[in-house]
């Protein structure tokens, strides 16, 4: 089983077996590389533990820990959860800032204890059938042991078909399940007990733990504050830490807090597009350039991302709806052989400060369902989406079309992401008779309403919608398909600041005008870090990161496939193999992908979810038992 | 000659519904409101007109009143051509 996953912990490798319990662990080594071997014990040896994260405030934990007596061996964060646990049982994990997947086992109670941290940094996948209990990083490993069957869940495939991610505890395997963001776990005596631990939480607007909106001064400053104490403790490592700079304002934010606050040398990374509606060198360039810090760039080409994605996706795990993930595994494997293996991103402001534009959208779109008859209202949708060659020059009759409000989605607790959902339900045009009919009946919408957090329909509308993108696409995709799992391809671990549960309880707090004053995102962010980036940086519309799509896959003007393995995957032969997708509909798609250079947004995400899944069956229903044989992961 | 609706229904099927049943799509059913066509597809859309009707769209044209269903493309293609019938 670790055997799969050493790509994850090339450094060391390490396991214990005692009676019925096994644990085994690839370690990656970043703090106290001499003596942080895993598993590890208590000095007793009645605990043991397999841990995958960082506990960025071990330092204080351990100096609490030593006034109350406790001795330890190592300098490492891992001897710190033994002895916390030893401290305050399963809620030692209250006390940790970090990003953590551990197993820790309590010979004394013959109990297993495994834990999740609580923005779903770190990933953690379990099967419990019959008298076994496997759990691991990856799927993969899991899948290495002879009695799990591996077979697709089919309404997973709907929910990722419509959400662009599962909805935890489901995984796009059947019977293979995560542990949620946020929860802990234990197993004992044949009884597996799940439980939530931290609940993000965005409902806090409008009561008692509000905060003041009128003290936005002091609000920015504390803000600052916490940015660099969230950055600071991030930097901890005994080997090089480096920055992803992607031209936007978050990294370039991140990158400035480490330059301006702490003594750390920087180098910094980025990736380029050969074509202009994707690229952001010249921003990342100005931000090099302000900051100094010494840059690495790497291409990517179209057909770099064509002939990279299976290799991707052995490591997503679940289908992709867009190709972003695979700059991202390319860039990855330049800052390895830079020689670095920690990474800090601005990853999780836009959900946490508010600045994506489907908060925009919602924001425009309800205030023009208000007054539907108006005729200045509409005139707001201009401002949506500037990067969208599609949409810029249309008129706004056509915008009002598009972003049109029905009267009774104004009710609906998704509001916000129904156009988005809508479009990608419309994917499953493709799905094969028998999925279809598999799925007849069923509303996943309903799945999702029964995990909503008590009094979410009271929530200001602005936080229902973060919460929507905070609590599922953030893990289900942002931080797995295109955070950890492309990162820790090549030993890359991503560290986030803005993702500290203290900087994201305090966003929770923030009154919604100051995450978006009026259509001004992020602005309470901007007003407090402002003045550490360039003026055009801080400027800039936004324009979220986006890799070529079909045009990755396809040579329209040739009408030529440009990988050969996606001709193959997307045959009919291979589609009604795998029975998932509907080979005539698909030859129709293809056949347009082949003849069409420009393909909406709609299309290319269907072709590149068909390729995908087909990638999915192929590399771990068919092809897996070869793999794990070959020792090829 | 071939009608117009059945031509344009024929390359609406083909084209963004990839083959889904005739009844999935009636000929005043919204392009837009149905999920059929997107922003990049309006220009599909007009491309298709301009090859296959050979009339040319002004850029004031591009609004759902003329190009949102089977009927207002056909309606709009007739007056374009001056006809009284497809």
């Amino acid at each position: 089983m670790i055997r799969m996953i050493r790509h994850r912990g090339p450094d060391d490798c390490g396991t214990y077996i005692h009676q019925q319990v096994g644990l085994a662990h690839a370690r990656l080594s970043i703090i106290d590389l001499a003596s942080g071997h895993q598993p590890m014990s208590n000095a007793d040896q009645t605990l043991w533990i397999v841990f995958n994260g960082e506990i960025f405030n071990f330092l204080e934990l351990r100096q609490q820990l030593e006034a109350r007596g406790y001795r330890f061996s190592t300098r490492s964060d891992t001897e710190v959860i033994l002895h916390l646990y030893e401290e305050h049982g399963e809620d030692c994990v209250h006390f940790m800032n970090g990003q953590w997947a551990f197993a820790l086992w309590d010979a004394r109670e013959r109990k297993l204890f495994l834990s999740r941290d609580r923005l779903g940094v770190r990933p953690l996948f379990y099967t419990h059938t019959g008298r076994l209990f496997l759990f691991a990083s990856e799927v993969k490993a899991i899948f290495a042991h002879p009695q799990v069957a591996r077979r697709l869940d089919f309404h997973a495939l709907d929910e990722v078909f419509t959400y662009w991610c599962t909805l935890p505890p489901r995984t796009i395997f059947k019977d293979i399940l995560e542990l949620p963001p946020g929860h802990s776990m234990s197993v004992k005596d044949g009884t597996v007990k799940v439980r939530r631990y931290w609940q993000l939480n965005f409902g806090g607007h409008g009561t008692p733990h509000a905060l003041d909106p009128h003290r936005e001064e002091e609000l920015a400053a504390e803000l600052r504050q916490l940015l660099i104490d969230a950055t600071r403790l991030r930097l901890r490592a005994d080997v090089p830490v480096g920055a992803y700079l992607s031209g936007g304002i978050d990294s370039t934010i991140v990158t400035a807090l480490v330059k301006n606050f702490t003594e750390t040398p920087l180098t910094t990374f980025s990736i380029v597009f050969d074509d202009p509606d994707y690229d952001e060198s010249s921003f990342q360039l100005e931000a090099v350039r302000f900051l100094k810090t010494d840059h690495q760039m790497i291409r990517c080409t179209r057909d770099d991302i064509g002939k990279f994605l299976p290799e991707v996706i052995w490591h997503t795990e679940k289908p992709i709806l867009r190709t972003a993930p695979v700059p991202l595994y390319l860039l990855s494997k330049l800052v390895r052989q830079h020689g670095y293996k920690v990474v800090l991103t601005g990853e999780g402001s836009d959900e946490i400060m508010g600045g994506y534009d489907i908060f925009k959208e919602a924001k425009i779109r309800r205030f023009w369902g208000a007054r539907i008859d108006s005729s200045m209202r509409p005139r707001l949708l201009k401002r949506l989406y500037p990067y969208m060659r599609g949409l810029r020059g249309q008129s706004e009759d056509y915008l009002k079309a598009f972003f049109r409000v029905r009267p009774e989605d104004l009710l609906s607790p998704f509001f916000s992401h129904l156009p988005r959902w809508e479009l990608t339900t419309r994917l499953k045009v493709f799905f094969s008779e028998d999925l279809k009919q598999e799925l007849r009946g069923r509303s996943t919408y309903q799945d999702l309403e029964a995990q909503l957090p008590a009094g979410f329909s009271a929530w200001d509308k602005f936080n229902q919608a973060q919460y929507l993108e905070t609590a599922y696409l953030l893990p289900g995709y942002i931080l797995s398909s295109q955070g950890d799992r492309v990162a820790m391809a090549h030993a890359v671990e991503g560290r986030f600041p803005f993702l500290d549960h203290r900087i994201v309880d305090f966003a929770a707090r923030l009154p919604a005008n100051l995450k978006m004053k009026v259509l001004q995102e992020k602005y309470l962010l901007k007003r407090a870090t402002g003045d550490l980036v360039p003026e055009s940086v801080l400027r800039r519309p936004k324009q979220p990161y986006r890799a070529p799509e079909a045009s990755s896959l396809f040579d329209a003007e040739n009408h030529t496939f440009r990988q050969a393995y996606a001709a193959e995957l997307v045959s009919r032969d291979a589609l009604r193999k795998y029975g998932i997708f509907d080979p005539e509909t698909v030859d129709r798609l293809v056949e347009k992908c082949l003849r069409e250079p420009r393909l909406g947004v709609k299309d290319g995400m269907a072709v590149v979810g068909i390729l995908t899944t087909q990638l999915i069956a192929e590399q771990f229903l068919e092809g897996f038992t070869g793999r794990v044989s070959d020792g090829k992961n | 000659m071939e009608k117009i609706e059945h031509r344009l229904r024929k390359f609406v099927i083909d084209n963004f519904l990839f083959g889904e049943p005739n009844g999935s799509l009636s000929d005043d059913d919204s392009f837009v409101e149905k999920g059929i066509i997107d922003s990049t597809g309006i220009l599909e859309l007009v491309a298709f007109l301009e090859k296959h009707f050979q009339i040319r769209v002004e850029d004031e044209e591009l609004t759902p009143d003329n190009l949102d269903s089977v009927n207002k493309v056909a309606a709009y293609i007739r007056r374009k051509a001056g006809l009284a019938q497809g």
